[in-house]
């Protein structure tokens, strides 16, 4: 149960050059096709294992919510097959189609009725949706009247009712506030926990990462890239710098541990040596919780620029930034560098960081943001561990050394 | 595709209760526009017409009399209005629906065939318990009102499912058609008596189907007779052809219809 299949799947919309010729194939006998076909989906081929969480990723009119269209089988692809296993819930766009006349209570009784409740069913489940939604006596008035908050918060608590499957959910949380993100990720969580399968459409990076074991890149109707969600993404903000109108070159290769990394950029400037210096003066991959040390990065020039920021961001296994900063932020950009030259940049700082896996990324650019010229942009440029050797012990990301007083009355 | 709908009876049965209970909800006299419309109607109708056309109604030439064969055929051509204009637009309408959720598409156009009959039974209703305190109640003979109604009603949802399908593919379909049933309505003696016509015109009523449907209706409503079966058979022919056909068009296009909304 909560299996999903996707086989070949294309999905293409009929184009007629003008509204005659579809009345005229309609109509007229012995029609041939007078239409093009405007393929917009193509050759979608992936497996969700049950229990398996899928995150899919990629522009506006990439296909993404064409795709989840076609999976709850509100739409039919054109080629290929869909099969799914057990009882779905899915949550598409805003709303699940409530109608705004009606009360946000005879809504749910619909959209119950169509997850194939029956009435007493509903009854019984009225009290717990009213409850998760906290819409209060909203309930009772008219859809319409309702902020897309407050439909986002009956809709989630509608489809989720009862431990879907699947469930598939298309962007839609987002636009709940940080309380009901939270409250409703709990829920999905708890659910992946009893073994529902979820497929979940997001430009949330931090979503994708926390949730899914997997994440599917759509761009341009294809799949172009599938694995784990920290390398998608990366691969994801890389052609994202590409489509800002800069001929990127994009590279994946994968490291010792199995893990890709991503270096992508116009190649006028690039990053030629990286090493985290410890406290001995030597550079190390193993390193203790507050250590003071020196981030040592090496940048060749290859052509002659006006500007030169480096920016550099440390990452946890999930890959959230913990720390990110780049030299146009500490007003230190470097003019007029010439081809052949090789500048070497010394950051010291305490690495208050918790103990675990961390990398570093690095960005060539040519002003603050990167996606104005971007010379090279390497993720997983270096990867190193923090333990814990003699501090007392603790939990989280971050080295927040308390002194803590007592006092007893 | 039965077992499909009645999978989802609950759904249907449940929206045409919604829409019973949004038509109370958003108004202040709620149900009695239901009434109040028609009445309107046949008010505005009695008043204008009544002094012209009694005169020419066979077997009765009352103002009272008038007004029963208005009801007549107003009542039942709303019941074929309001099941081929909402079914028209049902998928347009229901686009924000369709987009987001899997379900039986047939739904849809079941709940506004219940919703049509349930409305026409409270008007129909009140006009039938006027009949039978005013004395006019035709006794037997009405019973001959369900087959001729279920007849209009096969025909408006076939003529109904077809204009849908298409409605979705070309809007001028609705446009079009809002217009045709306004010609339709005074083509079809409704609120003159069928003798008006100049005699050299009036076969061509045979090609009306509704023309049949609502005159027999006047027949057993006002004359108290039973009507003449044959002048029936076109509507119910045509009725069946475009079930026919409606359903064909919705088979074939279903799929793309959510592409298009």
């Amino acid at each position: 149960m909560g299996a999903i299949v996707v086989k070949n799947v294309g999905k293409a919309y009929k184009d007629y050059p003008t509204r005659w010729h579809r009345l005229a194939e309609w109509i007229l006998p012995g029609s041939r096709k007078r239409h093009s076909l405007k393929w917009v989906l193509q050759d979608i081929d992936f497996t969700v294992a049950p229990g398996e969480a899928v995150g899919i990723i990629g522009f506006n009119g990439a296909g993404k919510s064409t795709l989840l269209k076609m999976i709850t089988g509100t739409t039919q692809p054109t080629t290929g097959s869909i099969s799914l296993s057990g009882r779905v819930a899915a949550m598409l766009e805003l709303g699940m189609g409530f109608h705004p006349d009606f009360t946000g209570r005879q809504n749910v009784y619909m959209a119950g009725q169509l997850l194939g409740y029956s009435g007493e069913q509903i009854n019984g489940l009225m009290k717990d949706i009213e409850a998760f939604a906290e819409i209060g006596e909203y309930i009772d008035m008219p859809v319409r009247v309702y902020s897309s908050g407050m439909q986002v918060r009956l809709a989630f608590s509608v489809a989720t009712a009862v431990r879907p499957d699947i469930l598939i959910i298309d962007e839609a949380l987002s636009v709940g506030d940080a309380y009901f993100q939270h409250k409703s990720f709990d829920r999905i969580r708890e659910f992946r926990a009893q073994g529902t399968t979820l497929l979940l459409v997001s430009h949330d990076k931090q979503a994708i990462q926390s949730i899914c074991d997997r994440a599917i890149l759509l761009n341009q109707g294809n799949i172009a890239h599938e694995g784990k969600p920290e390398a998608v993404m990366d691969y994801y903000n890389a052609l994202l710098a590409q489509r800002e109108g800069h001929l990127i070159e994009i590279k994946q290769t994968e490291l010792e541990d199995g893990t890709l990394q991503t270096v992508s950029g116009t190649g006028e400037a690039t990053v030629s040596e990286i090493a985290l210096i410890n406290e001995k003066g030597v550079a190390a991959q193993t390193l203790n919780v507050g250590e003071k040390v020196r981030l040592r990065i090496q940048v060749d020039v290859r052509k002659d620029l006006k500007t030169l920021i480096l920016g550099y961001g440390i990452k946890d296994r999930l890959g959230q930034v913990m720390y990110g900063t780049n030299t146009a932020h500490t007003r230190q950009p470097v003019n007029d560098v010439r081809a052949g030259q090789r500048l070497t940049y010394d950051c010291d700082f305490p690495l208050n960081l918790g103990p675990g896996t961390y990398s570093i990324q690095t960005a060539l650019v040519n002003s603050e943001t990167h996606l104005d010229e971007n010379y090279e942009w390497r993720d997983l440029a270096l990867v190193f561990q923090i333990v814990n050797m003699d501090k007392t012990d603790f939990i989280g990301s971050s080295w927040l050394e308390p002194k803590i007083g007592i006092s007893l009355k | 595709m039965l077992r499909a709908l009645y999978a989802y009876r609950g759904f249907i049965l449940g929206n045409i209760k919604r829409e019973f209970q949004s038509r109370y909800q958003n108004s202040l006299l709620g149900a009695a526009w239901n009434v109040i419309n028609p009445l309107a109607m046949i008010l505005i109708y009695t008043v204008i017409f009544s002094g012209v056309m009694r005169a020419k109604l066979p077997g009765a030439n009352t103002t009272f009399a008038y007004s029963v064969y208005l009801c007549a055929g107003v009542l039942t051509w709303g019941l074929f209005t309001e099941i081929v204009g909402r079914s028209q637009n049902v998928f347009l309408d229901n686009a924000n629906l369709l987009k987001k959720i899997n379900f039986p598409r047939l739904c849809l156009p079941v709940t506004i065939l219940g919703s049509a009959i349930l409305n026409f039974c409270i008007i129909f209703g009140l006009f039938v318990a006027f009949l039978i305190i005013s004395g006019n109640f035709p006794g037997l003979v009405f019973l001959a009102l369900i087959p001729i109604l279920a007849i209009l009603i096969v025909f408006a949802i076939g003529l109904g499912m077809t204009l849908g399908v298409m409605n979705v593919f070309f809007r001028d379909v609705g446009q079009f058609f809002g217009i045709f049933l306004q010609f339709w309505f005074w083509l079809t003696p409704i609120v003159y008596p069928r003798n008006v016509i100049p005699e050299r015109f009036q076969h061509l009523l045979e090609f009306n189907p509704m023309a049949g449907v609502v005159g027999a209706c006047q027949t057993i409503l006002v004359e108290h007779r039973y009507p003449s079966w044959p002048s029936l058979l076109p509507c119910a022919i045509l009725g069946i052809v475009l079930c026919f056909i409606g359903m064909n068009l919705f088979r074939k296009h279903v799929g793309e219809m959510v592409d298009e909304l």
